[in-house]
Order: structure tokens, then C-alpha cells, then sequence
């Protein structure tokens, strides 16, 4: 029962900030609203048991993507409100349309796959580890090594390429 | 009731509509970006709710994977934000149309 109660506190409190990151217009308030929309997904990954990812949440999102958000929004001053341009062919019921499209397809494969007979746990190699965190870093030492490596070298490249490109002159 | 997957599901599918909308309904670069963020967190919190269906740490493997994408796609579409900030004076994406033919 305190379960549902704070699944359901939690899920509005994200499907809330997300309408308003998507519809402020100052684009300052529409950061400050994604701080809080992640902060309650890490809540909910703490609902979910992934105390870890939880964390990283916190870490990486909410203190580091955002912050360099709010670096970009600072730099770019904008003297007119970007909203002002309109292009005449622009279309915009036809994109609320299509998002429709996407929720009733997405919700149509959630409602079949209920129906369908719930899968059943598949118990990985057993692991020589208890605790999500150990259990995570585990797995990314062993199974996923090579993923892990591949995933550091592009994070290497995407700082180089930031530098790159916010350089003034090369 | 219990809350099972399927609520996680549901909950994910809304938070990638609200994301799919603001992509295609705003006009503010800063905005598109932040609602794929918001599309990629709905991915993340499918993965987790798979994960502990079927209990293992598969899942959260790939949503620190996924979190690591995102952190560099960041990182790059907000510099190429800035460069082209610098040459046009603008964010407006109905402006970006130099490659249009």
C-alpha cells in the first residue's frame, strides 16, 4: 500500500515537471523544473530498488548535465524570445498528432505485453556478489568489459568534440 | 493493487510522449534538448523496471550505458548550440535552415 502510494506520488510528480520543462516559457525556469523532474526519477529508481543508478541520477544528471545547461542558457543571450520567429509552414497540431501516435502505439505493446504470460525471472550467472552496487560493478567488470571501454572512449571523443567546437578558432 | 511492471511501463510511455511533444511542438534548441534527456530518462526507467522483473542487473548495466550516451550527446549538441549561437544570434530552430534547399 506505501508502495502505490509513493509509485503514484512519484509518477505525478514527473509526468507534472515534465509538462512544465516542455511548456515555461523562460527557458531558465524550464532547467530548474528538469533538476526537479530528475531528482523524482531517482526516487523512483530508489522505488525500483536501483539505489546505484539512483545515485548516478543524482550525479551526473541533476549535478552535471544540468549545470552545463544552465551554462549554455546564460551564454546565449537572447535578446528576442526565441518563440518569436514563426515559420509559416510550420505545423504544429500535426506534431501533437504524431506524439498521440506514439503514446497509443507504446501504450497499445504495454497493454498486449500485460495480456501476454508474465516472463519469468531468468536467474543470470550466479554472481559471486550481494548488493546493487557490487552486483552492477560486477557485471560491467566481467560480461560488459568491453562495452564499458567502448563507452569511456566515447566520452573521450565527445569532450574533445565539445572543445573543438566551442572554440572560437582552431 | 500492486504496482507491477506494466505501471512502470505505462508511466515511461507518458514521460516519452511529453518528451516526443516538446521536440516537435517547441521552437527554443535548449527546449528539444532538454526533452531528450526526458525521452532517454523514460528508456532508463523501462530498463530498471525490467531489471527488477526479472532480477537481474542487465538492465541497470545498460541504463549506466544509456546515461553515459546521454552525458555525451549533451556535450556536443550543447557545443554545436553555442557555435551556432556565435554566427547566427539565434536559438530558433525555424531559423536553422541554412541546408535547406
Amino acid at each position: 500500500m506505501a508502495q502505490a502510494i509513493a509509485f503514484y506520488f512519484i509518477a505525478a510528480c514527473i509526468l507534472g515537471f515534465a509538462v512544465l520543462v516542455v511548456s515555461t516559457k523562460d527557458t531558465v525556469h524550464s532547467v530548474l523544473f528538469l533538476v526537479m523532474d530528475f531528482l523524482f526519477v531517482a526516487a523512483l529508481y530508489v522505488l525500483l530498488g536501483a539505489e546505484f543508478l539512483a545515485a548516478i541520477q543524482v550525479l551526473v544528471y541533476a549535478g552535471g548535465i544540468v549545470v552545463l545547461y544552465l551554462f549554455v542558457v546564460m551564454l546565449v543571450n537572447l535578446k528576442r524570445p526565441p518563440e518569436a520567429h514563426s515559420d509559416p509552414h510550420r505545423r504544429t497540431m500535426l506534431g501533437f498528432l504524431l506524439a498521440a501516435a506514439v503514446l497509443v502505439e507504446v501504450g497499445a505493446i504495454a497493454v498486449y505485453g500485460h495480456s501476454q504470460p508474465a516472463m519469468v525471472p531468468v536467474p543470470g550467472a550466479a554472481m559471486p556478489v550481494t548488493g546493487n552496487t557490487a552486483q552492477i560493478g560486477w557485471l560491467l567488470y566481467t560480461s560488459y568489459l568491453i562495452p564499458f571501454e567502448i563507452a569511456s572512449m566515447l566520452l573521450l571523443v565527445a569532450m574533445i568534440g565539445a572543445i573543438v567546437l566551442a572554440k572560437r578558432e582552431l | 493493487m500492486p504496482i507491477t511492471t506494466t505501471h512502470y511501463i505505462l508511466l515511461s510511455a507518458a514521460l516519452f510522449t511529453i518528451g516526443v511533444v516538446g521536440v516537435m511542438v517547441r521552437r527554443n534548441i535548449i527546449i528539444i534538448f532538454m526533452s531528450i534527456e526526458l525521452i532517454l530518462n523514460a528508456v532508463n526507467i523501462n530498463l530498471i523496471a525490467f531489471s527488477q522483473q526479472l532480477q537481474n542487473g542487465i538492465g541497470q548495466v545498460f541504463a549506466i550505458f544509456v546515461i553515459a550516451v546521454a552525458a555525451a550527446e549533451a556535450a556536443v549538441g550543447l557545443g554545436i548550440i553555442l557555435a551556432f549561437y556565435r554566427n547566427k544570434e539565434t536559438v530558433n530552430i525555424d531559423e536553422m535552415n541554412v541546408m535547406r534547399s
